[in-house]
C-alpha cells in the first residue's frame, strides 16, 4: 500500500463521514431536545435526495451555472424542514407525554408513509443528480485523481459544524435548545414556549437531514433503500458521539468513515458489520458514548405491566380461547390456518419482548436478534447435520438463549437509549454476519428446505403444534411475570435504586429476564423457519425488531394479553390490505399513526381504561 | 389444481341453473399467480409488469386460451426471500392459480425454486439469472426463461480474448447473483485466456456500494481488465466514480446487463463508451414481429421498452402457448408441454431444454456508445443460447434429481 493510496482512501473517508455527519447532527439536535428517537429521520434524508434530484436539473435548464445549483441544494433542505414543521405540528405535538415508545412508534409509521409517498410523487425509477457546475473534472493529489465534489463535501462537514455551533452558542435559539437538552421541564417552568421550541428544532433537524440527501444527488443515485440505510448509521453516529452531542456526533462521523473506508480493503466482504462492532466497542467500554451524559429517567420512562388482582374469570376464558383457537382447522381453509400460524408466531414473539419492556422496562430495538437466532440455530441444524424438525426445534432454542446470555451479559452494564441502541447494534451484527457470513448462512439466499417433520407436514398439523408451543411458552412466561422473579424485575423497572437498596441484584437479575425473552424469541423464530421453509437475514433485521415493538405497543404494554391482541390486529391489518393495494405502506403507516393518537396506552390497555372510568 | 377445477364445475353448476349458457361459464378464467419486486427493483419490474399486461390484454381480445381469458393476479415480493415465499403461498392456497411466474433478484428465485419444489407447482423464473436455478437448486417444476449467467459470461468472455487483457479485477454485488456471476468468470476467463489471473475482489453489498473507496480499491490492483456485475443505483455510482478518478481508461471492461435501457437510461450522458455489454438494442432490432410489439409498446404507455417489458410480454406468451399444448392447468400436463417446447417469440425461436429446464434464449451482445443525450449498443449481435448451455454432462453433475 503506497502512500497516495493511503491518502486517497483517507479522503474517501473523509467525504463519507462529512455526509454522514450533516445527517446524524439534525438526529442527534432533535433527540436532544424532543427526547424522541426519530426513525423518520432517514426518510427526511431521502427525500431531500429525491428533491434536490428532481429540482436542481430544472433550475439548471433554467439557468446553468454554480449560484442555481447550490440555491438548488439549499430550496431542497429548505423544503425538507417545512416537512419536519408539518411532522411536528400535525403529529408529534399530539404525543409529546406519550410514553417514548409511542413517539418512536409514531415516527416508524411516518418512514412507511414516505417510503411509498416517495414513489408516488418522484416516480419508480432512481434518479441520478447532475454533477456540480464547475466541479465536474477531478483534481490530481499526489499523482492520483480525485473528483474535485468530495473536496467540497470534505469542507461542508465542518462548515454545517461551525455554523451549528454558533446558531446553538451565539443565539437565544441556540441557548433555548442546550437548556431543553439539558433540562426540559426546568425550561418548560420557566416560561419559555415550548410548542415554538419544538417546531423549531424539528425544522432545524429536518433541514439538516434534507441538506445530507441534497449533498449526496451528484454522487449517489436518489433511491428508495436510502431512508433505512441511512438511519442505521445515523443511530450509529449519534450513539456513539453521546446522544445529544453534536461534536461527539462530528468526531464518530470521522471514526466510521475511516473505517469503512480501510475496511472494505482488509475485510471486503465484510463492510456492514465494523460499523456496528464499533458501537458494541465503544458503549461496552464509555456507557455514554464519548460526549454523552448518563440520562435522568423521567416518570414517563417506567411504563410497563402493572400489578394488579387477576380477573375473576381469567383461567376461564383463557382456557375457551384456547379450545376455540384448537378447533380452528374444523373450520378454516389452508390460507386462514396458515395466517392463524403466523399470528401465533409473532404473538409469541412480542410476548417474549413484554418480558423485558414490559416488566425489566428494558428497551430492546434488536430482539429480531434472538428470533433470528432461533430460526438460524434450527436452519443451521438441519443444513449442516441433516437433523430432522425434533432435533432443530431445541438447537435454535439454545443458540437463541446463548446469544441472549452473551447479548445481555454487555446490554445490562447499560440504561435507558444507550441500551436499546446496544441492542440494535447486537441485532445488526448478527445481521451482517448471516448477510456476509456466505459460506456458512448463505448469506442474502439464506438457507432454504427447512420443511417441519412428515407427522406435522399438514397445515392443521402444524398449525395445533404452533399453538401448542405457543401456549405453553406464554403460560410459562406468565408464571414468570406473576413470581417474584417477575416483582423483583419489576421493582428494578420502577426504582433502580431502591430496588438495589433492599438486596435486588439488578444487573444479575436483568441478564436472566434477557436469556428467558431470548429462548422465548428463539422459540417463535424455529416456528416461523419451519412454517415458511427457508430463513434468510431479513428475520434478524431492523424491520423484524419494529414488527416485534409495533405489536407490543399496539396491543398495549401495560396488560399480559396486549402483546397476542396486537400481534393479531398487525398481522390482519398487514393481510388484508397488501393485496388490496400496492399502497399497503401508506395504509399501514396511516394505521400505526392513527392507532398511536387514538389508544395512547394500546389497544387492550385503552379498552381496559374506558371500562374502569365506566365501573 | 383440485381446487380450480372445483371452483370451475361448481360455477358451471351455478351457471346452469341459472339457465346462462354454457359458453359464458366456460368463460371463467385461467388464474395465473405473478410476484416481484415492484416497491424494491422498480427500474425492471414496473416496465416488465406493462410488458405481461400488455400481452394479457392482446392475449384476452383474441379470445384467451382453452376458450377462457386469462387472468394474471400480481403481488409484490417485498425482494426476500421470506416474503416472496409467503406471498407465493398466498396466491397457491387462496386464490387457487394454475402456476407461478415471475420474481427479480437470484436469491429469490432460489427460495422460489424450493418452494415450487415442496408445493409441486411450476414456477417459471423469468428473470432470476443465477445458474443455481437450473443446476444444483432445480427442481422439475421450476423454469427459467433468460439465459443465465453461465450463459452471459460466456458471451462476454468470447469477446474479451481479442483484448488479450490478462490482469482481471472483479466487482459483483455480494448476493446470488453477484457470487455466481463472479464464480463463473473466474472458471471461464482461465480457461479461455491462458495466464489470466483475478487481481483484485469487490463484493459491496446490493444497492450499499462505497463507491469512491471501491474504485480505489480496484485502481490500486492496476488490472488491465474489469469485469462488473453490478446494476441499479450501485452501477450508476461506480460508473460516476470511475470516469471521474479514470479507473476505466485503457482498460477492458466487461459488464453483464448494463446495455439494457433500464441501466442505462439513469446513466444519461455519462455512459463509460466502450464497455463491452450484454444488453437490448431494441431500436435497432428490424425483425417485423419485434417491431409490432415495439409499436404496440409504445403506442399504450407512451414509453420505450425495457429489456422487461421484452421479457413479461414473451413469457405471457410462453404461458399461454403451454397451457394451449397442455390442453388443461394441470401441473403434470403443464410440465409435459414445457420440455423440450419450442416456442415462437419476439425474441426468436426459443427452446426449452428439458434436462435443466433452461430455455435457449440468447443475449445481445455489443459495445457502449454515447448516442445524442444518453447510451446506446453499437457493434452489437444476437446471439442464440444455443451454443453456450452448459453441457448435458455437466448439467446431470450438478443436478440432484
Amino acid at each position: 500500500m503506497d502512500l497516495s493510496f493511503v491518502a486517497i482512501q483517507a479522503l474517501n473517508g473523509l467525504a463519507s463521514a462529512s455526509s454522514l455527519f450533516i445527517t446524524a447532527c439534525g438526529l442527534t439536535l432533535v433527540f436532544g431536545v424532543t427526547r424522541i428517537v426519530n426513525f423518520a429521520h432517514g426518510s427526511l434524508y431521502m427525500v431531500g435526495a429525491f428533491t434536490a434530484a428532481t429540482l436542481v436539473p430544472w433550475m439548471l435548464e433554467l439557468w446553468f451555472g454554480p449560484v442555481s445549483f447550490w440555491l438548488g441544494i439549499v430550496i431542497s433542505a429548505l423544503i425538507v424542514g417545512l416537512l419536519g414543521v408539518v411532522i411536528e405540528v400535525l403529529l408529534l405535538r399530539r404525543i409529546y407525554g406519550a410514553p417514548e415508545l409511542f413517539q418512536l412508534l409514531a415516527t416508524f409509521g411516518i418512514v412507511l408513509v414516505l417510503q411509498d409517498l416517495v414513489v408516488q410523487i418522484f416516480g419508480p425509477q432512481d434518479i441520478l443528480g447532475p454533477r456540480a457546475p464547475g466541479l465536474r473534472a477531478p483534481v490530481e493529489i499526489l499523482g492520483r485523481r480525485f473528483p474535485s465534489y468530495e473536496l467540497v463535501l470534505i469542507a461542508a462537514g465542518p462548515a454545517v459544524l461551525a455554523a451549528v455551533w454558533f446558531v446553538l452558542r451565539k443565539t437565544r435559539f441556540g441557548t433555548l435548545i442546550r437548556a431543553a437538552t439539558q433540562d426540559r421541564e426546568m425550561v418548560a417552568a420557566l416560561g419559555v414556549n415550548q410548542a415554538l421550541l419544538f417546531t423549531g428544532t424539528l425544522f432545524l433537524g429536518a433541514f439538516l437531514a434534507g441538506l445530507g440527501g441534497a449533498l449526496q444527488i451528484p454522487r449517489v443515485a436518489a433511491n428508495t433503500g436510502m431512508d433505512l440505510s441511512i438511519i442505521a448509521e445515523c443511530f450509529v453516529v449519534t450513539v456513539v458521539g453521546g446522544m445529544g452531542s453534536v461534536p461527539g456526533a462530528f468526531l464518530a462521523a470521522l471514526i466510521i468513515g475511516q473505517l469503512q473506508a480501510f475496511g472494505i480493503l482488509i475485510f471486503p466482504k465484510s463492510t456492514l458489520v465494523v460499523v456496528f462492532l464499533l458501537m458494541a466497542v465503544v458503549l461496552a467500554i464509555r456507557p455514554y458514548g464519548f460526549f454523552g451524559r448518563p440520562e435522568i429517567l423521567g416518570g414517563t420512562h417506567a411504563v410497563g405491566i402493572a400489578s394488579r388482582k387477576p380477573m375473576a374469570r381469567g383461567t376461564l376464558l383463557a382456557t375457551i380461547g384456547i379450545v376455540l383457537l384448537a378447533c380452528l382447522p374444523l373450520i378454516g381453509d389452508p390460507y386462514l390456518l396458515k395466517v392463524a400460524t403466523e399470528i401465533l408466531v409473532f404473538a409469541l414473539f412480542a410476548f417474549s419482548l413484554q418480558l423485558l419492556i414490559g416488566v425489566g422496562g428494558l428497551v430492546s430495538f434488536g430482539h429480531a436478534a434472538f428470533f433470528g437466532l432461533g430460526a438460524y440455530g434450527s436452519a443451521l441444524t438441519v443444513k449442516w447435520l441433516g437433523a430432522p424438525m425434533e432435533a432443530a426445534f431445541p438447537a435454535g432454542l439454545l443458540l437463541a438463549a446463548l446469544g441472549a446470555a452473551l447479548i445481555g451479559a454487555f446490554v445490562v452494564r447499560l440504561s435507558g437509549i444507550y441500551l436499546a441502541m446496544m441492542t440494535l447494534a447486537a441485532a445488526q451484527i448478527l445481521y451482517a454476519i448471516a448477510f456476509q457470513w456466505v459460506e456458512v448462512t448463505g448469506g442474502d439466499n439464506g438457507i432454504v428446505g427447512v420443511w417441519p417433520s412428515n407427522w406435522v407436514a399438514g397445515r392443521s398439523a402444524y398449525y395445533l403444534l404452533t399453538l401448542a408451543l405457543t401456549v405453553i411458552t406464554v403460560l410459562f412466561l406468565k408464571k414468570i411475570i406473576e413470581s417474584p422473579f417477575g416483582y423483583a424485575l419489576r421493582a428494578a423497572r420502577d426504582s433502580e435504586p431502591r430496588a438495589e437498596a433492599i438486596g435486588i441484584a439488578v444487573r444479575q437479575q436483568r441478564w436472566l429476564a434477557f436469556i428467558l425473552a431470548g429462548a422465548g424469541a428463539g422459540i417463535a423464530g424455529s416456528l416461523y423457519a419451519f412454517s415458511r421453509g427457508s430463513v434468510d437475514p431479513s428475520l434478524l433485521g431492523i424491520p423484524t425488531s419494529v414488527d416485534a415493538l409495533t405489536m407490543l405497543l399496539l396491543g398495549g404494554i401495560q396488560t399480559i394479553a396486549g402483546p397476542l391482541a396486537g400481534s393479531a390486529v398487525l398481522h390482519i391489518l398487514r393481510d388484508q390490505i397488501m393485496p388490496l393495494t400496492s399502497l399497503w405502506r401508506l395504509f399501514l403507516g396511516l394505521s400505526i399513526i392513527g392507532m398511536v393518537l387514538v389508544f395512547p396506552r394500546g389497544l387492550v390497555g385503552t379498552i381496559r381504561q374506558w371500562g374502569e372510568d365506566r365501573a | 389444481m383440485a381446487k380450480t377445477s372445483m371452483t370451475g364445475w361448481l360455477a358451471l353448476g351455478v351457471a346452469l341453473a341459472l339457465g346462462a349458457s354454457a359458453a359464458q361459464a366456460q368463460t371463467a378464467p385461467i388464474k395465473i399467480g405473478e410476484l416481484n419486486s415492484y416497491a424494491k427493483q422498480a427500474a425492471f419490474t414496473v416496465p416488465y409488469r406493462d410488458g405481461w399486461r400488455l400481452a394479457v390484454e392482446e392475449i384476452n381480445a383474441k379470445g384467451g386460451v382453452l376458450g377462457r381469458p386469462i387472468e394474471v393476479i400480481s403481488r409484490d415480493d417485498g425482494g426476500t426471500t421470506g416474503d416472496a415465499t409467503r406471498v407465493a403461498d398466498e396466491l397457491v392456497t387462496r386464490e387457487g392459480v394454475s402456476l407461478l411466474f415471475g420474481s427479480f433478484l437470484s436469491n429469490v428465485g432460489v427460495a422460489m425454486a424450493d418452494y415450487a419444489n415442496q408445493k409441486k407447482i411450476v414456477y417459471i423464473a423469468a428473470e432470476p439469472l443465477t445458474d443455481a436455478i437450473t443446476m444444483a437448486q432445480g427442481n422439475r417444476y421450476t423454469f427459467r426463461i433468460r439465459p443465465n449467467n453461465f450463459m452471459q459470461v460466456g458471451m462476454l468472455v468470447e469477446q474479451a480474448k481479442a483484448s488479450g487483457a490478462k490482469r482481471w479485477a472483479i466487482v459483483a454485488p455480494n448476493y446470488e447473483y453477484g457470487q455466481s456471476a463472479a464464480a463463473v468468470f473466474k472458471r471461464l476467463i482461465k480457461e479461455s485466456v491462458p495466464g489470466a489471473e483475478i487481481v483484485a475482489e469487490q463484493y459491496p453489498a446490493l444497492g450499499k456500494i462505497e463507491a469512491g473507496a471501491t474504485v480505489s480499491a480496484l485502481e490500486q490492483a492496476k488490472p488491465d481488465g474489469i469485469f462488473n456485475v453490478t446494476f441499479g443505483p450501485d452501477l450508476t455510482q461506480f460508473v460516476r466514480e470511475g470516469n471521474t478518478r479514470g479507473l476505466f481508461e485503457g482498460k477492458t471492461v466487461l459488464s453483464l446487463l448494463t446495455g439494457e435501457p433500464e441501466w442505462l437510461l439513469p446513466l444519461k450522458d455519462e455512459v463509460p463508451e466502450g464497455w463491452i455489454v450484454t444488453g437490448y438494442p431494441w431500436d435497432e432490432i428490424t425483425e417485423p414481429k419485434h417491431k409490432a410489439f415495439v409499436d404496440a409498446y409504445r403506442a399504450k404507455y407512451n414509453d420505450t421498452p425495457r429489456l422487461g417489458s421484452l421479457l413479461g410480454y414473451m413469457v405471457l406468451y410462453m404461458i399461454r402457448d403451454t397451457i394451449e399444448r397442455a390442453g388443461s392447468t394441470d401441473t403434470d400436463a403443464i410440465i409435459k408441454a414445457l420440455e423440450d417446447a419450442k416456442f415462437d417469440t419476439v425474441a426468436g425461436t426459443v427452446t426449452m431444454r428439458g434436462i435443466d429446464n433452461q430455455s435457449s434464449m440468447g443475449a445481445w451482445v455489443g459495445k457502449l456508445v454515447l448516442k445524442g443525450k444518453s447510451g446506446g449498443m453499437s457493434d452489437w449481435k444476437y446471439n442464440d443460447g444455443t451454443s453456450y448451455m452448459p453441457s448435458e454432462a455437466e448439467v446431470k453433475a450438478a443436478r440432484k434429481d
